[in-house]
């Protein structure tokens, strides 16, 4: 085995990190659709709810997390689809490096092109939602540390359901119990932010739910993908 | 070969589990029926009313042992998990995907008996309580892992994802349950601890009987469950026409 692997382990990180982002940039509409999703999802709460500030500001952090929620499943659907279909993921496992660092490189490619957008635009969709100015920050900080933990522990479900028949739909079923730690932290960090309270907690908690999924879910990620061949 | 190596052999061997299982089925059955009925009937004819809630806390000996149960089956169906991926052991794969509709009925009834009995205490049969929000979510990964299992078509593939899944969840379970706790809570706290009760004998007799009721029902279930699953995926093979032939002992 081990007279096979010509390249330590980690060096397949960086070529894999670039070609996805150079396969999403020749893509961009499927960057832009979850987005477009996203915008269009919390822009419906004004019309179906009420479109009176103060009304929209007190759910504003739950609406804007939860676009942010399902439009992170929408673009993981595909995560790993393509690669099972052409049997990239075959020759990832023959190849000798590291099936979890593989998936790091991916999730990490994957959330600079789909999680940092929702960062970014998330001082937009507080204007749209009436959030109080206290919490805007806080609300990208909060999307800045749980977008990195969506797309990790999504990319398990994506990667469980890769094989199986009508995916998507399951996906969504698997991973949004496992999200439900993660809304909860970020929209409390919000709110306590704008009610003036401490909410360093609450971070402090999102950065530790980061770390463990940096470090646990590709393992799990992996694990997945080596049943996906089998 | 230790006897303990060779016992862990002879579990995962399909025809020996069958028939070992095949014994021990009615006897689960048995103390199942026996210790329910011994506990209802200290529960529900023995036991007496609760001075504020009144006849209603008899829900309480249905509720609260399923409740454990819910909790439970989760980890021992995460064990038999870990034992179907480190190993690959055939049996566990399928005691592992037998295992998530029996918690699955724990949790909804639980979740049932939870809200009938909110409706005369607290006034309403939902509130997005910590713990019946932490029931749901159990629930909602119970469905996932069985939805999992049933979108291959190859049941030991099936089996072997809906066991990562189940891992995956155990990890996540009591960041969920933490988290959710600290979101919002109005249940009441435990009143049974590994340090002592703040319940009167004479209630918690009954609860502890039905306790250990659900955990033979579980048993009984799940073996049952299991040597149905295994009779069908094996039916070509020739242990199985034999048993079959005897009559499916």
């Amino acid at each position: 085995m081990n007279a096979t692997v010509t390249t330590p382990p980690g060096k397949a990180i960086g070529p894999i990190f670039r070609r996805d982002l150079k396969l999403a940039f020749r893509r961009r509409s499927e960057i832009l659709q979850p987005l477009i999703f996203l915008c269009v999802v919390v822009s419906l709460f004004p019309l179906g709810v009420s479109p009176a500030p103060e009304r929209l500001a007190t759910m504003a952090q739950g609406v804007i997390w939860i676009a942010a929620l399902l439009a992170t499943v929408l673009s993981l659907d595909t995560f790993f689809r393509d690669d099972w279909e052409d049997g990239s993921i075959e020759q990832w496992a023959v190849s000798g490096h590291s099936l979890a660092l593989i998936a790091v490189a991916r999730a990490a490619a994957h959330w600079l092109v789909a999680g940092l957008p929702i960062v970014l635009l998330s001082p937009l969709l507080a204007t749209w939602m009436q959030l109080p100015g206290e919490g805007v920050p806080v609300l990208a900080a909060t999307l800045a540390l749980g977008t990195p933990v969506l797309a990790l522990v999504g990319a398990i479900g994506s990667a469980l359901t890769v094989g199986a028949r009508r995916g998507g739909q399951l996906l969504s079923l698997l991973v949004f119990p496992l999200y439900v730690p993660v809304l909860i932290m970020a929209t409390g960090a919000t709110g306590a932010a704008v009610d003036g309270l401490p909410y360093n907690g609450q971070l402090g908690l999102m950065a530790a739910m980061l770390v463990a999924a940096v470090t646990l879910a590709p393992f799990a990620i992996a694990a997945a993908l080596r049943l996906s061949l089998e | 070969m230790s006897r303990l190596k060779r016992l862990f052999h002879q579990f995962g061997s399909p025809p020996w589990f069958y028939r070992f299982s095949g014994k021990l089925v009615p006897w689960l059955w048995v103390a199942f029926a026996l210790l329910a009925a011994w506990g209802l009937y200290r529960g529900l004819v023995v036991a007496p009313a609760d001075y504020q809630q009144g006849e209603s806390v008899r829900i309480m000996y249905i509720h609260v042992p399923s409740a454990w149960m819910s909790w439970m089956v989760y980890a021992v169906m995460a064990g038999f998990g870990i034992c179907a991926l480190v190993w690959r052991v055939r049996v566990a794969e399928i005691l592992m995907i037998s295992s998530a509709p029996v918690g699955a009925a724990f949790t909804l009834v639980t979740l049932v008996s939870g809200s009938l009995w909110g409706r005369p205490t607290w006034g309403t049969y939902w509130v997005w309580d910590a713990r019946l929000t932490s029931e749901l979510v159990l629930l909602f990964l119970y469905l996932g892992v069985i939805g999992l299992y049933n979108a291959f078509d190859e049941p030991r593939k099936a089996a072997r994802a809906a066991s990562l899944l189940a891992i995956v969840g155990l990890v996540n379970l009591p960041i969920i349950h933490y988290s959710v706790n600290w979101w919002n809570t109005l249940h009441q706290p435990a009143s049974i601890g590994l340090d002592g009760s703040s319940i009167h004998p004479s209630m918690l007799w009954p609860l502890l009987i039905m306790a250990a009721a659900t955990k033979f029902y579980y048993g009984a279930c799940l073996l049952t469950r299991a040597r149905n699953r295994l009779l069908e995926q094996d039916r070509g093979k020739r242990w199985a026409r034999e048993a079959l032939a005897e009559g499916g002992r």
